[in-house]
């Protein structure tokens, strides 16, 4: 029975003699290889936290790369009191939630407009928004970088440079896909639904604000924690268009500028990446069941 | 005042016809039953008055005003859905004044409303649960009560019953019924269920292929069905459809189902009749109900004869026997204590003064 | 009845009658509205962009002129142009298999313990996938180090020597599809998962009143049941990984000697940095024929799904 799923407490009595038993192997089994998935899964994560609480003098000495003799927060008071650092965390979370907040604006009442309205070429778009969440960055920067020249050159706006660019570029990376998650929660939703509001009186926008945003919260709540994620770990575009320090969000920031030439800062390095990594995975810790549920309709939903 | 008029009403989907222009005049404060078989343009019907769906030809008319063009909003009407719809993050009470709330009614007089409708529903105590927290039936009674706190022209039902367990179902009938009594509003029922169309309905409207087959009082759909559909579809076990020819002998018609047997036909009937002699395609329709099992007496028309019965179904109260005539199995229903026994022969006696002559090339009730 | 609603779309073309065909083409005038802002970013951030850059290839280096297949020309002529081909192809089969794979088998030792737990072990497996890929794989460089290596560390412990993880080229076309199983696996297990949920119970209790072997369940029940998903993921993370650009820059940046560019990496070398944005645009316009191939299939599938429900 490798596959059954095991009623608690199955296993410990034994009134199926054999069956019992194999229950019993495929159990330890698969806690063994999971304890073992799990090690290799966590070991960046951990080795970063380790490191991070090191001093530069116990990095580099020849001991046990596993252990922390010396506990410290020392990176962790450098890294916080230093500005640039700051600078870097402020841009990505100012980016981050600007992103956030037109990506979801966008995409739900146009998933709205797709999923229930139906106009002429609707379905068109709907095939169109799914093609676009499968063009890459790596396709895009090139002539993004060449777009924004011309536009200087134009208007006398200069995009290259600027954190807040960043704002106007996430949305292509970010738009597409979340739209494709509303499409997909509010197809969902029961026609009914939006028929009996329109019999109570309901126009599209009440439809939209009373019924289907409440609705479909739990999408709506996962479309924004994939959309953060995103915006926050994006590294090509900050890297292709920002050179300013000033102007650098934070993963750009921490591998640009706490690696200077050969000299690796490694306990800072490990410091700033773990800070990084930190919003995402807080709230990956709260919203975990949203998140996993938002991945799973990402790709199976029609 | 709240008539419903339907005039040629006709609903395509990119070249299929849905509804086929029907004429349909329903009086105010009348239950009318919409029923058919799945795809027959029920719901179609339902939905064009509602507003729901566009029509593609005719005129539809509430309380007079044609309301073709009318979004659903303002027909002043109310629906009651298969599923409910009821709005999953509301409590009942929100549910209910949604619409209320939407037009602007003060605040006391959506509160009276409310509890009254909730009130004739025995809902009061349920007023700020959520739709999840509710079993079937208390969805279904949130669901009326939501068009009853409206106070629309017209209720439409969309196969409300269909959801709910059988028990439940008769129960909820018999609500439905409760309710339209107490606020006599205009209702039209779309249900595939011929027994909820009987039982609920002051006029019930036979649909098939898009079209009327016939509109009439319970009564009338089964004593007088105008067509074979209607014949076939009211009534359960449904009516049995024998072929048959009609023959002249003596200046008296009798229907010969084959040669060994064949009954006289009812005197009073032999006027009608007397021009379908020798034609071929009749079918004799009797409903199980007028065969039955021979009793001393016998009142005119009543005939006996002679059957091996197939299958034996005890109901209770009475029991279904089988048999075949000409390759085609016939139901009647016996006394339980008349011993009707399988694949033994058996006394049976056909009531023609109920039957029917139906011509099977136009499908019409002779 | 119902259902012939459900499955004809609301509008009818060419009502005749002229008040109804105010009232929709008011609803779809709002619709269109309403989906105007997603139109505007896609045309003009997305669908503009990627014609562009195909008008791009064809110039020369200081856009003054028009090459034609030029630039297309010079990258056939270049050795490093089919290394970076044939490293773009090795990098997303080999890490989408092993992907698969291990995400396949993960999910079945979480699918096969009690469901109680099972929450826990997903949240703590699914962690490489939210961290930003840029942070983990800053991790992994220092995990690689070649003084420091704290990998090599544990492995000494093994009795093997040191391995030059970035170093070599071998070594780092292995390092970045290592990095990238461990970041991509989790999406796969979540994804198989799901779907393990979804085979009814009954299915196997049924194969193995017939007498099935574990392995048999597996064969000809589970991946049966599976495959739409597993190809659907699989291609998703075709598309991802093979126009992947974090791991590669940040572990080796390309190197030793090119031997671990892929086409989004030396695009940007070329386009950004060498400052030749027509050869850049050349370069990363070779993702799109493998692009588009995945993009069909997806879409078929979900389009075959889209009409079956």
């Amino acid at each position: 029975m490798a596959n059954a799923s095991i009623a608690t407490g199955a296993p410990t009595r034994p009134r199926y003699g054999s069956m019992s038993r194999d229950r019993r192997w495929a159990l330890r089994w698969s806690y063994f290889f999971l304890v073992l998935f799990a090690i290799f899964f966590l070991m960046p994560p951990i080795y970063m936290l380790i490191t991070s609480l090191k001093t530069s003098a116990e990095i580099s000495a020849a001991t046990n790369p596993w252990w922390i003799s010396n506990p410290t927060l020392q990176n962790y008071i450098d890294l916080l009191t230093q500005n640039q650092f700051l600078v870097f965390f402020r841009n990505s979370a100012i980016v981050s939630i600007c992103v956030v907040v037109l990506t979801m604006s966008i995409s739900v009442i146009a998933a709205f407009a797709l999923a229930r309205m139906k106009f002429w070429g609707s379905a068109t778009l709907a095939t169109g928004v799914f093609l676009t969440y499968l063009i890459p960055e790596t396709l895009l920067f090139i002539p993004l970088f060449k777009m924004f020249a011309w536009v200087n050159e134009m208007f006398g706006i200069q995009l290259m440079n600027h954190w807040w660019t960043m704002i106007i570029l996430y949305p292509t990376l970010t738009v597409p896909f979340a739209t494709w998650i509303m499409i997909g929660y509010f197809a969902s939703i029961p026609k009914e639904l939006d028929e009996a509001a329109l019999i109570d009186g309901a126009t599209w926008m009440q439809t939209l604000t009373k019924i289907f945003i409440p609705v479909a919260l739990p999408g709506i709540i996962a479309a924004t924690i994939f959309t953060f994620t995103v915006a926050w770990a994006q590294f090509l575009y900050p890297l292709a268009f920002t050179t300013s320090t000033s102007e650098l969000v934070l993963p750009v920031g921490i591998v640009t500028t706490l690696i200077k030439g050969d000299v690796f800062n490694w306990g800072q390095i490990m410091t700033g990446a773990l800070l990084g990594a930190a919003p995402p995975l807080i709230i990956y810790a709260f919203l975990m069941d949203y998140y996993i549920a938002g991945l799973t309709a990402g790709a199976t939903k029609g | 005042m709240a008539q419903v008029t339907l005039r040629k009403v006709v609903k395509k989907y990119d070249e299929v016809l849905a509804v086929r222009g029907i004429d349909l005049d329903i009086t105010d404060k009348e239950f009318i039953v919409l029923v058919g078989p799945s795809g027959c343009g029920k719901s179609t019907t339902l939905r064009m008055i509602a507003g729901l769906e566009e029509i593609s030809d005719g005129d539809i008319a509430i309380g007079g005003d044609v309301v073709n063009d009318v979004p659903p909003k303002d027909r002043d009407i109310a629906m009651v859905f298969q599923n409910y719809a009821l709005y999953p993050h509301m409590n009942v009470y929100e549910n209910m004044s949604f619409g209320l709330k939407l037009k602007k009614t003060p605040k006391d007089e959506i509160d009276r409303r409310v509890k009254q409708a909730a009130q004739i529903l025995d809902i009061t105590e349920l007023l700020d649960r959520k739709p999840k927290q509710l079993s079937g039936g208390q969805r279904q009674r949130v669901a009326m009560g939501r068009a009853i706190v409206r106070d629309p022209k017209v209720f439409l039902f969309d196969e409300p019953l269909s959801n709910l367990d059988a028990k439940l179902r008769v129960q909820m009938r018999t609500e439905i019924k409760k309710v339209h009594q107490k606020v006599r509003t205009t209702t039209v029922y779309v249900t595939h269920d011929q027994v909820e169309a009987m039982t609920l309905a002051d006029r019930v409207v036979v649909m098939n292929g898009g079209l009327i087959e016939q509109v009439g009082s319970p009564n009338d759909l089964y004593h007088s069905p105008a067509t074979k559909f209607v014949a076939g579809f009211i009534g359960s076990p449904a009516m049995n459809f024998i072929p048959c020819q009609l023959e002249q002998a003596a200046g008296a018609l009798r229907v010969r189902v084959n040669d060994k047997l064949s009954f006289p036909v009812p005197a009073d009937r032999t006027a009608r009749y007397t021009a379908q002699v020798g034609k071929a395609n009749l079918l004799l329709g009797l409903r199980p109900e007028h065969i039955t099992e021979t009793r001393p007496h016998s009142e005119p028309n009543q005939h006996d004869f002679d059957m091996v019965i197939d299958v034996v179904e005890p109901m209770g109260m009475e029991t279904l026997v089988y048999f075949t005539i000409n390759g085609i199995e016939i139901c009647g229903r016996v006394n339980p204590n008349a011993g009707a026994t399988a694949a033994k022969p058996m006394k049976l006696r056909a009531d023609l003064s109920n039957m029917h002559l139906i011509d099977d090339s136009t499908g019409k009730v002779l | 009845m119902a259902d012939i609603a459900a499955r004809n779309p609301a509008v009818i073309a060419g009502g005749q009658r002229s008040g109804l065909h105010k009232l929709m083409q008011r609803k779809s005038t709002i619709a269109f509205l309403m989906a105007l802002p997603l139109i505007l970013l896609i045309a003009i951030l997305v669908a503009y962009p990627a014609g562009y850059a195909v008008y791009l290839a064809t110039l020369n280096k200081g856009m003054t002129r028009f090459v034609g297949f030029g630039n297309f020309e010079f990258l056939f002529g270049r050795d490093t142009f089919w290394l970076v081909v044939y490293q773009s192809c090795l990098f997303a089969i080999t890490a989408v298999i092993f992907k698969a794979i291990i995400g396949f088998v993960v999910a079945h030792f979480v699918h096969n313990i009690p469901s109680k737990g099972q929450r826990k072990w997903r949240g703590m497996l699914l962690v490489p996938w939210v961290i930003p890929p840029a942070m983990s794989t800053l991790a992994w460089l220092w995990l690689f180090d070649p003084s420091y290596s704290a990998l090599n560390w544990i492995l000494a412990h093994f009795g093997i020597g040191n391995i030059p993880w970035t170093g070599e080229a071998g070594w780092a076309r292995f390092s970045v599809i290592l990095v990238n199983v461990w970041i991509g696996s989790p999406f796969f297990m979540i994804m198989y998962l799901a779907a393990l949920k979804s085979v009814p119970e009954q299915l196997y209790e049924a194969a193995s009143i017939d007498g099935a072997t574990w392995w048999q369940r597996i064969w000809y029940v589970t991946l049966p049941m599976m495959r739409n998903i597993i190809a659907i993921t699989a291609l998703f993370s075709l598309i991802v990984t093979f126009a992947n650009f974090d791991i590669v820059r940040v572990l080796t940046a390309g190197g030793p000697l090119n031997s671990t560019h892929i086409f989004g990496t030396w695009a940007f070398r070329v386009g950004i940095e060498g400052g030749d944005i027509p050869l850049g645009a050349a370069v990363s316009l070779f993702m799109v024929p493998i692009l588009a191939v995945a993009a069909t299939f997806i879409l078929r599938d979900i389009t075959k799904r889209g009409s079956e429900v």
